[in-house]
C-alpha cells in the first residue's frame, strides 16, 4: 500500500456544498444502497445464487428426465401434477444458501468490522436504519431473485417437456414463479434478522442453515398430526410453498397461507432483531 | 458544548464510569486524560448515545445525541480507527455517511481532500495503515462541518507531520469557536495541544481545569541545587527550615558522570538557598527553581487509579512511547522551568 499523499494543510473545513434534495428515510434508503452494493460479498453472493440455481435446475431435471423409465410411478405421477415445484425446488434449495448467507452478512458484517457505530452515529434513533436496510436488501433480493426464477423455470420446464409439460400460462404457475422470487425476497430478510439478534457471523449463519436445512427433517420424526403440522409451520417449509402451482390434497396449509406463516416468522425476528438493537450497547 | 450530568456506566460489577459530570465549553480544546481502562472511551460512547447509562445524562448544545435530526452536521465523532468495512473504499465508506445526513457527494471529495486522502480514496480501506485509517476517521468526523467534535486518541498511528496536522487543525476548530473534546492517556500530547484538562481515574472526575492551573495545583515546586559540597550545603539547609534530598540520577536531565551531586530542595526558595551557598562559601554549579513536568503531575494525580499495569508512578512518568505514537519535546514544558 502507497502512504497516504500528504495532507494538505489550511484547507477550510466549513464549506458545505448545497446540500442533496433527498429528506428523511429516503435518504437511508440511498445510504444502505451505498454501503449494500460497495462490497464485493453482494456481488459475489448474487452472482453465485445465479449460477447455482441455473445449475441444479438444469442437472436435477436433466437427471429426473434420464431415470425417467426406472423411477417410481407415484414419483412420476407427482412430477407430472406439478412439474413447477420440481423445477424451482430442484435449483433454488441450493440456490437459497447464498440469500441466508448474504443476508446474514448484510447486518453481521456491521458488527464485525465496526461500521455499526458509525451508522448508528449517523442514524441514532437506530430503528430507521434498520428498516432503510431491509427495504434496500429486500428489493434487491426480489428484483435478482425473480431474474433467476424466471429463466430457471423456463430451462426447467425446457428440459422435463417431453415427460411432463408446463407452461407459464396454466393455472398457479405464474403465481408460483414469482413467489419463488418473493419467498428469496422473505428469506433474506429472515437472515438478516438472525444476524441483527446474532451479531456474530457464524454463528447467525449456523443458525439460519439450522431453520432451513436441519429443523425440517427433525420435526418430520415428530410422528402423528403434531409432527405434521409443527413440519408445515416451519419458516421455511411453509414459505416454501409458494412454489407449487397446486395444493396437494392432505396439505396443512394453501401456498399463500405458507407464504403468510414464513412472512409472519420473518415479521417477529425482526422486531426483536429491531428491539435488540434498539436496548444494547453498540 | 457537551454536558454529563452524574453519567454512570456498570459492566457486570465492574462500574466503568462512576457519577462522572463535567462540561465541556466551546472555544477551546478540552483533553479528557486518564490511564488505559481509566473510562474514557466509554464516556465518549455514552456521550454518543451509542451506550446506554445506568443512570445520568449526557447532553449536546442541550440535545441528547439521539434527539439530532442530522447528528453529523451538529457532532461529529472519531472512535476506533479501524471501524470500516475492509472491503469498502474510503469514498464510499463516507459518502453513505454523507447520504444519511443529506451531504452532496462533493462534500466527500472535500473532506478526502482536506485529509490528504485523495489518491487513495477509491481504494479499499483493508490495505491502509492504521495511520490512513485513522485520517479516514477523521475524514468521517469532519463531513458535516460540526460545531462540535469528539475525538477518541486521534494521533494514534499518525506520523509526525499528521500528529501536527490534528494538532493544528483541533487548535484551529477550537478558534473557530467550536467545541473539541480529544481524549488521550498520553500527558505530554495534552501539554501542546489543550487549553482545559477533564481528567479521570477509574471512572471518577480527578481534575477539571486549566492546563496551566493542573500542573500549578498538583505539582510541587521545588529548586534543584548542584555543589561539589551537596552534603554540607544538606545540612545548612535544614537548619534553615528547608527540606534537601539527593536528587536521583534518572530524574536529572542528562545528569552524566562527573558532575557535581544533585539536591531537591524544597521549602526555600532560590534566593534563600543562594544566601546561604553563599554565606558558607559554598560553590554552586547549578540552582534552579522547578516546576514538576506536566507527565508527572499526572503521574502523581492518577495513581491510585490506574486500572491497568503494576508499575508505579515512577516507571510511567518516564516519556516512553506508546507504540505508534511519536512523541513530542520531552515532559517538561516549555516556558515553566527556569
Amino acid at each position: 500500500m502507497t502512504s497516504a499523499a500528504p495532507p494538505v494543510h489550511g484547507a477550510s473545513v466549513s464549506e458545505i456544498p448545497a446540500p442533496s434534495p433527498l429528506t428523511g428515510f429516503s435518504r437511508l434508503l440511498v445510504s444502505e444502497w451505498t454501503k449494500i452494493r460497495s462490497v464485493r460479498s453482494t456481488v459475489w453472493s448474487l452472482i453465485f445464487l445465479v449460477i447455482v440455481t441455473l445449475g441444479f435446475t438444469a442437472l436435477f431435471t436433466w437427471l429426473t428426465i434420464l431415470q425417467w423409465d426406472k423411477s417410481d410411478p407415484a414419483q412420476r405421477a407427482q412430477i407430472m401434477a406439478d412439474p413447477v415445484s420440481t423445477i424451482l425446488g430442484s435449483g433454488l434449495e441450493f440456490g437459497q444458501l447464498t440469500i441466508c448467507v448474504l443476508g446474514v452478512l448484510v447486518m453481521s458484517s456491521e458488527y464485525s468490522t465496526g461500521v455499526i457505530r458509525a451508522s448508528l452515529l449517523a442514524v441514532p434513533r437506530r430503528i430507521p436504519m434498520l428498516a432503510a436496510k431491509c427495504v434496500v436488501f429486500a428489493a434487491l433480493v426480489l428484483v435478482v431473485g425473480e431474474i433467476v426464477t424466471f429463466p430457471s423455470f423456463f430451462l426447467g420446464a425446457a428440459i422435463l417437456h417431453e415427460h411432463a409439460p408446463v407452461s407459464l400460462g396454466d393455472p398457479g404457475v405464474a403465481r408460483a414463479v414469482f413467489g419463488a422470487g418473493l419467498y428469496l425476497a422473505v428469506l433474506g430478510l429472515f437472515a438478516l434478522a438472525i444476524g441483527g439478534i446474532i451479531r456474530h457471523t457464524a454463528g447467525a449463519i449456523t443458525g439460519v442453515i439450522a431453520f432451513v436445512l436441519v429443523l425440517a427433517p427433525l420435526t418430520q420424526l415428530i410422528p402423528g398430526k403434531i409432527g405434521k403440522y409443527v413440519h408445515a409451520y416451519l419458516p421455511t417449509e411453509a414459505g416454501q410453498l409458494i412454489g407449487q402451482a397446486h395444493e396437494q390434497a392432505n396439505q396443512v396449509l394453501s401456498p399463500w397461507q405458507g407464504f403468510g406463516v414464513f412472512c409472519l416468522w420473518t415479521a417477529v425476528l425482526l422486531v426483536i432483531a429491531g428491539y435488540l438493537l434498539k436496548i444494547r450497547d453498540a | 458544548m457537551i454536558e454529563a450530568r452524574e453519567l454512570t456506566k456498570r459492566y457486570g460489577d465492574k462500574t466503568a464510569v462512576d457519577h462522572l459530570s463535567f462540561s465541556v465549553e466551546p472555544g477551546r480544546v478540552t483533553g479528557f486524560l486518564g490511564p488505559n481502562g481509566a473510562g474514557k472511551s466509554t464516556t465518549m460512547r455514552l456521550i454518543l448515545g451509542l451506550d446506554r447509562p445506568r443512570s445520568g445524562t449526557a447532553t449536546i448544545n442541550g440535545h441528547r445525541y439521539a434527539d439530532l435530526p442530522t447528528p453529523l452536521r451538529t457532532v461529529g465523532a472519531l472512535l476506533e480507527a479501524r471501524a470500516m468495512h475492509t472491503g469498502r473504499s474510503a469514498y464510499n465508506h463516507l459518502l453513505f455517511l454523507a447520504q444519511t445526513q443529506g451531504l452532496p457527494r462533493s462534500r466527500v471529495d472535500q473532506v478526502l481532500g482536506l485529509v490528504g486522502l485523495t489518491e487513495v480514496a477509491r481504494k479499499r480501506t483493508g490495505g491502509f495503515s492504521l495511520g490512513m485509517s485513522q485520517r479516514v476517521g477523521i475524514a468521517a468526523a469532519l463531513l458535516g462541518d460540526p460545531q462540535v467534535l469528539i475525538l477518541d486518541e486521534p494521533v494514534n498511528g499518525l506520523d509526525p507531520e499528521g500528529i501536527l496536522w490534528i494538532r493544528n487543525l483541533m487548535k484551529q476548530l477550537a478558534s473557530e469557536g467550536r467545541t473539541i473534546f480529544v481524549s488521550s492517556h498520553l500527558m505530554n500530547e495534552m501539554a501542546v495541544t489543550a487549553d482545559h484538562l477533564i481528567v479521570i481515574g477509574r471512572g471518577k472526575l480527578i481534575a477539571d481545569c486549566s492546563t496551566e492551573e493542573f500542573i500549578e495545583r498538583s505539582s510541587d515546586k521545588y529548586v534543584l541545587v548542584r555543589s561539589p559540597d551537596a552534603a554540607r550545603l544538606a545540612d545548612l539547609i535544614a537548619a534553615a527550615g528547608g527540606k534537601a534530598e539527593p536528587q536521583t540520577e534518572a530524574e536529572g536531565n542528562g545528569n552524566g558522570a562527573g558532575r557535581a551531586a544533585a539536591l531537591r530542595v524544597t521549602n526555600l526558595d532560590a534566593p534563600r538557598i543562594g544566601e546561604i551557598a553563599a554565606a558558607d562559601r559554598i560553590v554552586l554549579h547549578e540552582l534552579t527553581p522547578r516546576l514538576a513536568s506536566l507527565e508527572e503531575a499526572y503521574m502523581e494525580l492518577t495513581a491510585g487509579h490506574l486500572e491497568y499495569g503494576k508499575h508505579g508512578p515512577g516507571q510511567l512518568a518516564e516519556p516512553a512511547g506508546e507504540p505508534g505514537t511519536a512523541q513530542p519535546a520531552p515532559a517538561s514544558i516549555p516556558g515553566r522551568t527556569e
